[in-house]
C-alpha cells in the first residue's frame, strides 16, 4: 500500500479496497519500522491517528466524505497540532504543547486527513542539511550518509522512504523544494499568500509559504486542493478563489512557452545535474513546449539579500522565545537579564543563535539602510527580473539546487557554502512566486530535482507541466534501496 | 537669571474598542490577570496579528478632530526590545507612517488668550502588560498580567510648543476633553486610560536654542504632571546653576512619594531596531471612509463651547467647563433643557454637584443625582418654591436617594413662603418685636446699616422656620426700614 500515490489511495478509500483504519495501521508500522533509518518522525500520533481514521471510514461508509478523506500525512513540526507538542525542531520548544492548530492542519483535519505524527526539521527551519535540528540529522534514504536537504528534510525523507504518502512543509529560501529535489520526491512552494500562515511558526514572515509534499505533481495537486484557503486569522492570506488544481493536469503542454534562465547554468553546478536537467528540458520540448532563453541578471544578488532580509525578520520573531510564558527556561536564573541570556544561549541551537545575530545587527542603528534598506531595494529588483520574464514566458524552469545530496558534515564549517544550496530557490521567495521542484534524473545514485518556477497564482500550469513531465519519464516513481 | 521652560508631550491614550488592536481578546478593566489575553497577546508561536478596524477609524477621528493630516497608506513597524510584560519581544507600532499626521490643538489659558499647540504627529500601536511584584508569588519572582498587552492606544506627540507648566496642563486637559469629546477613549486617568510622557528642558530667557532635555515617563494624572514637571523645571535650574549640565535621560516620578529620578541615559537607550511588521499590511484608509468619519464626527470642545455662550447665554469660562467632556456636558444640556434656567443649572452642576461628584470618586455619568433630577429641584429654585439654602437640603436627600425633588419638599415641609401679605406680617412683627435694633439701624451710617440688615435677615428666617423667601423678605424690609428713617 506504501507504494500507492495519494490519488491511488483515495480511489482505494473510496472503492472500500482497503479502511482507512488499515492503511494508518500500515505507515504507522512502516513508521515504527524504518524510521530509526532516517529519523524523519519525531513524534507518532498513534492513536489519534486510529481514532481519527476510525472516523474517516465512517465517513467514507456514508459516501460524501471529501476527497481526501482516510488519507494519512505527516505534518512538518512547525505546524502547531492542537494538544500534540509542535517543537519546531527546538530545544526552546521540546515541552511546547499549542492549544490550536495551524489553518493548514485545520483544513486537513476537517477534510477527514489522518494525521500519522510530525517530521523532523531544521531549528526553526533554519537549514539546508536538517543538521540543525535539536533532534539530530534526518538521514536521506538515497543514501543514509548523505543529508535529505532542508529544512523539511523530515518531511521529504519520509516520504521518500514511504513512511507517509505526502507531508506538509514549508518553504522560506527553498526549504520544500531543496528537500523534495535531494530526496527524489516532488514538492510545492505556493504564491506568497495562497496558503494561510495561521498557526505556521514564523522564521521570516514575509518569505515563509507552507506548501504539499508527494512523490507525485498529481498528489501535490490533490494536496494543495485542501491546503490552500483564504483565512481571516493571517492578514497576508489573498482572498483569492482556490481552483481545482487537479482539473488541469492533463491539459497538453503544447505550445507552453518555457523560459531558461542563463544564470542558472553557471558556475557552481555540478556537471550531473546540469545533464540530468538539460534532458529534463529537451523531454519537455519534445512534449512540444517551447524553450526560450532568458535572463534573470540580478540572480546573484538573492542570497546576500536573503541573508539579510530573513535573519532580520527572524531576530525579532523569536524574541517571544524568552523563558517568560512557555517552552525552555534556563534553571534558577539570579536575574531577569541572565534567564534571558541563559535561556536564549541553552534552548537555541548555533545556526539559529548565529542568524539572530546577523539579523539584529542587520536592523542596528546605523546599519539599517546599509543593509536592511538595501536589501530591500535589491528584493525590488529581483522582483522585476521575474515580472519582466513572465511578460515573455508562461513558466521557468531550471534545476533546484546545485548538486545532489552531500554527505553529513561536509559543509558544516562553511555557512556560507550551505546558504548556496538554496541558490536558485531564495529568488522566489523573494518575489513572492510559486516554485516547485520534481525529480528529472539520478547522479551517483541520488536524485537531480528539476525547478519549475510560476507567475504569481499560477500553481495549476506548474503541476500541469510536472504532471505531464511525469506522464513521459519515471523518475518520480523510482524508490531508494531496500523499499520494496 | 531668567529661566524659560520648553515642554513637549507625548500622550498615550487607550482607545474604547471593545477588543483588542490585533486579537479579540476583550479590554474591559479590572479582570483578574490573565484571563483577557489570548494566544495572539500572549505571542505563541505561529499567531498573527488581524488589525481591529475601529481602533483605525477612532486614530482617524482623533485626526479629523485636530485638522491634521490623514495618513492614508500607514505602516506598522517593529520596535524590539526585551521585556516580560512585552509578549513578542517587541511592539508593534508606528514611526516612519503614521495614521495622523501634522495638526494643532488650541488651548485657552487662564488670561483668556488661547494658544495653538502643534501636533507632530499621532500613531497607532499596542500596549504592553504589566508586570505584578506583589500578592500571592514565590519568593524572588514577579509575575506578568497580559490582560492590558495589545490593547489599543494613540500615542499623540506634541511639538516642544508649550512655555509653562499651565500650558502643558491645558494642553493635556484639552487633549483629554477631544478624545472623550469624539467617544475614542473613556478618560478614566486613574484606569490608565491616559498617560503622558513630558519632554522638559529649560533655556535663559530669549534665546532660541533648545537645552538638553529628559523625558519623565508614564504620568497619569493631571497633578502628577504638574508636580513632575515643577520638579523637574527646578532641578534643571538648579543643576545648571550650580555649574552643571543636564544629562539627556528617561526618568520616573512616582506622584505618592513624590520622588523623581532618573532611570536610565541616552547611552544606556535601547536600539530599538524599528523595522516594518511583515505580518500587517500598509494600512489604507479611504477617502469614503475618511469623508464618512467627517460627518459622523461628534460636535468637539471648542464648537460646543461655543454653543453653549450662544445657546446658554453662560460665560466663556462657565461654557469651558461644561463642555470640557461628553459626558459633562451632556448632564448639563438635560438638566438645562428640563429646567428651563441655564445659568442655575450651570452653578449648581460645577457648585454642589461637581463637589460631591468629587469628593465620592464619581464621574457625572455614575451620579447618584441624574440629570433630571437635578433639573427638577433647579426648576423649582427658579420658580421660587425653595430657597436656595433649603435646595441644599433637598440636593443632600436626593444624594442620599430619598426620591425627586418634589417628594422630598413635601416631606420635608420645604415650601418657602412667597406670599407677600404673609411675609410682610411676619416682617413687621420681627421689628416691632426688636425696637432697640430698629433704633441701632436708624442711628447708624449707610455702611453699617447694610450689615445690620443682616440680623433682621436671621430674625426674619428663624421667625418663618427658614421658609421664607429671602429675596422677597430682603425687598419688603428695605421698603419697612426705609420708611422708618
Amino acid at each position: 500500500m506504501h507504494n500507492y500515490t495519494i490519488a491511488e489511495l483515495v480511489k482505494g478509500l473510496q472503492s472500500k479496497q482497503f479502511s482507512s483504519v488499515e492503511l494508518t495501521q500500515h505507515f504507522l508500522a512502516r513508521i515504527s519500522q524504518f524510521n530509526d533509518q532516517y529519523n524523519a518522525v519525531i513524534t507518532v500520533t498513534a492513536d489519534q491517528a486510529l481514532q481519527a481514521a476510525q472516523l474517516a471510514d465512517q465517513r467514507l461508509a456514508m459516501g460524501s466524505a471529501p476527497a481526501l478523506c482516510g488519507v494519512p500525512l505527516l505534518h512538518k513540526d512547525i505546524f502547531c497540532t492542537k494538544g500534540v507538542r509542535t517543537s519546531c525542531g527546538s530545544k526552546m520548544l521540546d515541552n511546547f504543547i499549542p492549544p490550536y492548530n495551524a489553518t493548514v492542519v485545520e483544513n486537513f483535519e476537517q477534510a477527514g486527513v489522518v494525521m500519522l505524527g510530525k517530521t523532523n526539521m531544521d531549528e526553526f527551519a533554519m537549514g539546508s542539511s536538517n543538521e540543525t535540528s535539536f533532534y539530530g540529522p534526518v538521514k536521506n534514504p538515497w543514501a543514509t550518509d548523505c543529508v535529505p536537504g532542508g529544512s523539511s528534510g523530515g518531511s521529504a525523507a519520509a516520504v521518500a522512504g514511504r513512511l507517509a504518502p505526502g507531508a506538509t512543509a514549508t518553504d522560506t529560501g527553498g526549504s520544500i523544494r531543496q528537500p523534495a529535489a535531494l530526496c527524489g520526491i516532488s514538492g510545492l512552494k505556493p504564491t506568497y499568500g495562497r496558503v494561510s500562515r495561521w498557526g505556521m511558526i514564523a522564521f521570516a514572515s514575509s518569505l515563509d509559504q507552507a506548501g504539499p509534499m508527494a512523490r507525485t505533481a498529481e498528489d501535490c495537486a490533490l494536496l494543495l486542493n485542501c491546503m490552500a484557503s483564504f483565512d481571516d486569522k493571517d492578514s497576508t492570506c489573498v482572498d483569492r478563489d482556490v481552483p481545482n488544481y487537479s482539473a488541469s493536469l492533463n491539459k497538453s503542454v503544447k505550445g507552453l512557452r518555457i523560459g531558461v534562465p542563463k544564470e542558472y547554468f553557471s558556475e557552481g553546478l555540478h556537471p550531473g545535474t546540469e545533464a540530468a536537467v538539460k534532458k529534463a528540458l529537451a523531454d519537455l520540448e519534445a512534449q512540444g513546449a517551447e524553450l526560450v532563453e532568458i535572463s534573470l541578471p540580478n540572480s546573484d544578488l538573492s542570497v546576500p539579500a536573503y541573508y539579510v532580509i530573513a535573519p532580520a525578520e527572524a531576530s525579532a520573531n523569536l524574541s517571544r522565545f524568552d523563558g517568560v510564558k512557555y517552552g525552555y527556561r534556563c534553571e534558577n536564573p539570579k536575574d531577569l537579564q541572565d534567564m534571558y541570556c541563559r535561556t536564549r544561549s541553552e534552548g537555541f541551537g548555533e545556526e539559529v543563535q548565529r542568524r539572530i545575530l546577523i539579523g539584529t545587527y542587520c536592523l542596528s542603528a546605523g546599519y539599517y539602510d546599509a543593509y536592511y534598506g538595501k536589501a530591500q531595494q535589491v528584493r525590488k529588483l529581483i522582483e522585476q527580473d521575474f515580472v519582466n520574464a513572465f511578460n515573455d514566458v508562461d513558466l521557468i524552469v531550471g534545476p533546484t539546487c546545485p548538486s545532489p545530496a552531500f554527505k553529513f558534515g561536509s559543509k558544516g564549517d562553511d555557512p556560507v557554502a550551505m546558504y548556496l544550496e538554496d541558490i536558485y530557490t531564495i529568488a522566489t521567495n523573494l518575489a513572492g512566486l510559486p516554485g516547485m521542484s520534481v525529480p528529472c534524473g539520478m547522479v551517483e545514485g541520488k536524485p537531480v530535482g528539476l525547478q519549475i518556477i510560476g507567475n504569481y497564482f499560477d500553481e495549476a500550469r506548474m503541476l500541469n507541466l510536472a504532471h505531464q513531465f511525469q506522464q513521459v519519464t519515471d523518475w518520480h516513481t523510482q524508490a531508494p534501496e531496500g523499499i520494496s | 537669571m531668567n529661566w524659560e521652560t520648553v515642554i513637549g508631550l507625548e500622550v498615550h491614550v487607550q482607545l474604547a474598542t471593545k477588543t483588542k488592536i490585533f486579537s479579540a481578546a476583550s479590554t474591559r478593566f479590572g479582570a483578574e490577570p490573565n484571563t483577557q489575553a489570548c494566544a495572539i497577546d500572549l505571542a505563541m508561536p505561529g499567531t498573527l496579528p488581524v488589525l481591529n478596524k475601529q481602533a483605525v477609524h477612532y486614530a482617524v477621528m482623533f485626526g479629523l478632530a485636530i485638522d491634521a493630516e490623514i495618513g492614508k497608506t500607514s505602516v506598522f513597524e517593529r520596535k524590539n526590545y526585551f521585556y516580560p510584560d512585552l509578549p513578542k519581544g517587541y511592539q508593534t507600532t508606528q514611526l516612519e507612517k503614521p495614521i495622523v499626521g501634522r495638526g494643532a490643538v488650541a488651548i485657552q489659558l487662564a488670561d483668556g488668550s488661547t494658544k495653538s499647540i502643534r501636533i507632530h504627529h499621532a500613531h497607532l500601536e499596542e500596549d504592553a502588560g504589566k508586570s505584578v511584584h506583589e500578592g500571592d508569588l514565590p519568593h524572588g519572582s514577579s509575575g506578568v498580567d497580559l490582560n492590558r498587552a495589545g490593547t489599543p492606544l494613540i500615542e499623540i506627540v506634541s511639538e516642544p510648543d508649550m512655555r509653562s507648566i499651565e500650558e502643558a496642563v491645558a494642553f493635556a486637559k484639552k487633549l483629554h476633553s477631544i478624545v472623550t469629546s469624539i467617544g475614542i477613549c473613556d478618560g478614566e486617568m486613574s484606569q490608565g486610560s491616559m498617560r503622558f510622557d513630558v519632554n522638559v528642558s529649560v533655556r535663559p530667557m530669549g534665546t532660541s536654542e533648545l537645552g538638553t532635555r529628559t523625558e519623565t515617563k508614564n504620568l497619569n494624572s493631571f497633578k502628577f504632571m504638574e508636580e513632575a514637571i515643577e520638579k523637574e523645571v527646578e532641578r534643571q535650574i538648579d543643576v545648571i546653576e550650580d555649574g552643571g549640565t543636564i544629562r539627556q535621560e528617561t526618568r520616573l516620578y512616582n506622584g505618592d512619594t513624590k520622588v523623581a529620578k532618573a532611570m536610565r541615559s541616552k547611552e544606556e537607550a535601547n536600539d530599538y531596531r524599528y523595522f516594518p511588521c511583515p505580518d500587517l499590511l500598509p494600512v489604507i484608509v479611504s477617502d469614503e471612509t475618511i469623508e464618512a468619519l467627517r460627518r459622523a464626527l461628534p460636535e468637539l470642545p471648542d464648537a460646543r463651547q461655543a454653543r453653549f455662550v450662544e445657546q446658554y447665554a453662560l460665560s466663556t469660562y462657565d461654557a469651558g467647563v461644561l463642555s470640557s467632556d461628553a459626558s459633562t456636558a451632556s448632564f448639563f444640556e438635560t438638566v438645562a433643557t428640563h429646567c428651563g434656567n441655564p445659568k442655575l443649572a450651570a452653578n449648581w452642576i460645577m457648585g454642589e454637584l461637581s463637589a460631591a461628584l468629587n469628593n465620592a470618586g464619581l464621574g457625572f455619568a455614575d451620579s447618584p443625582v441624574s440629570a433630571d433630577q437635578l433639573a427638577g429641584m433647579v426648576a423649582r429654585i427658579a420658580d421660587n418654591s425653595i430657597s436656595g439654602k433649603m435646595a441644599k437640603q433637598v440636593f443632600e436627600a436626593m444624594w442620599q436617594g430619598e426620591g425627586n425633588a418634589d417628594e422630598i419638599i413635601d416631606a420635608k415641609g420645604l415650601k418657602q413662603v412667597s406670599d407677600s401679605g404673609a411675609l410682610e406680617k411676619i416682617v413687621t412683627d420681627v421689628l416691632d418685636a426688636n425696637p432697640t435694633m430698629v433704633e441701632d439701624f436708624i442711628n447708624s451710617d449707610e455702611n453699617k446699616r447694610k450689615k445690620k440688615l443682616g440680623g433682621f435677615m436671621g430674625q426674619i428666617m428663624k421667625a418663618s422656620k427658614g421658609q421664607a423667601n429671602p429675596q422677597q423678605v430682603n425687598q419688603i424690609l428695605l421698603q419697612k426700614l426705609n420708611e422708618l428713617l
